[in-house]
């Protein structure tokens, strides 16, 4: 697996003339854990929305495997490999975390087969390792509304998996987790980054140490800096944006 | 739990409950058998004991209100379940009657000095409009009952649902819609008849249609329309697809990011409801011996939606029972009461807001089951406490711990 499985090229984003990406040029290689970090407003979410399809570049372009996916809708580029995990946990309240998976790992998601074909027995087989992994097998069969915060994260990103996308793009996965399901959820991403690329959006910096290899610090819609997370934490322009001005004065 | 204990206690049991017993095991052992069993028993109810207790006003009226039960199915299959709420199946419930209609004015003897329906000749018309040839033929008019009124929302349907136009705004939508249609039909004399609509029927295939037994065979149509109809949208709300739609009513954004597009299965959806409208509509247009722009009236629209709600929503029971009911309190309470009785039918929609939010059946399958089992049977059994007996953490553990 070799070459770059998403390039971003001068992507700029605008809302009504506020730029919330601002030439923005981003690349990573396949097979990369890449965390993304950066204060409140620096365009973190819009990233991922332009990625998904949610929102349309204003200039630049998005390619994802080499390809530009500004034409395409959110579900044609799910179905090309991109899978995206929201920043509140999304999972389908009225079903069960099995049915969720179900639907998430249909092959076929177009009317007629998903309307007269049955589940094959190997998405059945993937959806029962799934849960096992995620930890949901007891409860595989009780409405997902009764689960926990920390079950549903994980229910969203079995469900990730299950559509076995190539890039993962997760949104603030240990918002509201102890510091147990954070460590687990970690490790879960760590062994998630064997197989697949994966981006993180994180504020818990406790978390991106334990996971990260390379960070991209956001500001202002650009990329500030990129390292490893040592690099990145002594970087002053870094500590700038952060901590603000005071910490400006402090560190001349 | 030992099996001959079980046994013990069946024996024991007065026979009656041993007869409940063994309905129990059928139900969970062969659930769609079951299930087969009890529509089959309830078709066979309504078209062979019913005509027998009841006298031949109360049987028209129950037959208007299984034509109408049908069109619910529709309404809970896109409100209920995919959560889209259409405010205008009135449209489509009027398609299917005036296309029936038509057929039956169609039916004029070779002998006739005019070929034309008698509306026509009062405003001059001296050639059939072309639209109407195709319903001279029975085979097309029954397709037409429910390919148009499907053709009509599925052509709708991508326009709005590919645009994304979607909650109170698909809605709004929907209402304008029905305005549209009920002022073109209103206003087309020539075409439909206009406000008197199409009435004043003779016969279908050659038979009376004020004939009883005539009568009586659309009763048994409208019990069988009802049943396919039950289980067509039983087929599609189970499985996959039902799951789906469930998905696209609770978050459809994550539909889209999953890979699913929408757009179809809304599309299909609507399409689907919108003939079981149709459908509803032929035949009770067949009992009623009328169909006009009434039909495309807001509030009948608005009507169907409070059934589905008082019968409660994504249960198709409930949607069969809602019609029912609410269409024999309504011909109940304005016999008794004629002055006041649309108040009783905004109490009946208030108290099912206020305190049944799910619906009669909601209502049944939740806090109705516990009630049931206070006053019938014996509270359900729990050995240690209630959040032990129910946590499914517990009882698997209990499972794999406990040989």
């Amino acid at each position: 697996m070799n070459g770059k499985i998403l390039e971003i090229q001068n992507l700029t984003v605008s809302f009504d003339g506020f730029n919330a990406l601002n030439n923005l040029t981003f690349s990573m290689n396949t097979g990369e854990l890449r965390v993304i970090i950066g204060p409140n407003g620096a365009g973190k979410t819009t990233f991922l929305d332009v990625i998904t399809g949610k929102v349309k570049p204003t200039k630049g372009r998005v390619l994802f495997k080499g390809r530009n996916l500004r034409k395409f809708s959110e579900h044609q580029i799910a179905r090309f490999g991109v899978g995206r995990k929201f920043q509140t946990p999304r999972v389908y309240l009225n079903l069960t975390p099995r049915e969720n998976l179900e639907l998430s790992c249909n092959r076929q998601k177009n009317v007629f087969a998903t309307l007269l074909k049955p589940t094959p027995s190997g998405e059945r087989q993937t959806v029962k390792s799934l849960l096992e992994t995620i930890g949901l097998t007891a409860k595989a069969d009780i409405l997902s509304g009764l689960l926990s915060h920390g079950e549903k994260q994980w229910l969203e990103i079995g469900m990730l998996v299950a559509q076995s996308p190539d890039l993962l793009l997760v949104d603030e996965p240990v918002a509201g987790l102890t510091d147990e399901e954070t460590m687990l959820t970690g490790e879960l991403l760590i062994s998630l980054a064997e197989s697949h690329s994966i981006i993180v959006i994180e504020h818990d910096m406790e978390f991106v140490r334990q996971i990260a290899r390379t960070v991209t610090v956001l500001h202002e819609g650009s990329v500030l800096c990129e390292g490893n997370i040592e690099q990145v934490q002594s970087d002053p322009r870094v500590i700038q944006v952060y901590l603000g001005s005071t910490s400006e004065e402090a560190a001349h | 739990m030992k099996p001959n204990k079980i046994a013990d206690d069946a024996t024991a049991l007065p026979p009656w409950e041993q007869l409940w017993a063994k309905i129990y095991t059928f139900s969970q052992q062969q659930p769609r058998w079951f299930e087969i069993s009890l529509v089959g028993g309830a078709a066979l109810f309504l078209i062979v004991i019913m005509p027998l207790l009841l006298s031949d006003f109360r049987l028209d009226l129950l037959q208007r209100y299984l034509a109408l039960a049908i069109v619910a199915l529709g309404i809970d299959l896109i409100w209920g379940y995919t959560g889209m709420l259409s405010l205008g199946h009135g449209i489509f419930f009027a398609l299917g009657g005036y296309a029936i209609a038509m057929h039956i004015k169609l039916q004029i003897p070779a002998t006739a000095s005019n070929q034309l329906p008698e509306f026509m000749n009062l405003y001059g018309v001296t050639k059939l409009p072309w639209f109407w040839h195709p319903f001279d033929s029975f085979p097309l008019t029954i397709i037409a009952v429910f390919l148009i009124p499907a053709i009509l929302a599925a052509f709708l349907g991508y326009l709005v649902f590919r645009n994304r136009i979607r909650g109170v705004y698909f809605s709004i939508l929907t209402q304008a819609a029905t305005i549209v249609f009920f002022n073109f039909f209103n206003g087309q004399q020539k075409l439909f008849n206009g406000t008197n609509g199409l009435t004043d029927f003779q016969t279908i295939l050659g038979f009376p249609i004020s004939d009883n037994k005539t009568q009586y065979g659309f009763y048994i149509i409208t019990v069988l329309l009802l049943v396919g109809g039950y289980a067509l949208c039983r087929w599609l709300t189970t499985g996959r697809f039902g799951r789906l739609l469930v998905a696209i009513r609770d978050d459809e954004t994550r539909v889209r990011f999953s890979g699913y597009d929408p757009t179809g299965y809304k599309v299909l959806v609507f399409a689907i409801s919108a003939a079981l409208a149709g459908i509803g509509g032929a035949m009770f247009t067949l009992r009623t011996g009328i169909i006009s722009p009434r039909a495309m009236d807001i509030a009948f629209s608005i009507e169907m939606v409070i059934w589905v709600a008082v019968g409660g929503r994504a249960t198709l029971v409930g949607a069969i029972l809602g019609a029912l009911l609410v269409n024999y309190g309504k011909s109940l309470f304005s016999e008794k009461f004629p002055d006041i009785w649309l108040f009783f039918q905004g109490a009946m929609f208030l108290i099912v807001v206020l305190v049944l939010p799910n619906g009669i059946i909601g209502w049944l399958r939740t806090e109705g089951i516990d009630l049931f089992r206070k006053i019938i049977r014996r509270p359900r059994y729990v050995a240690t406490y209630p959040q032990l007996e129910e946590d499914p953490e517990i009882q698997r553990e209990r499972e794999t711990l406990e040989p």
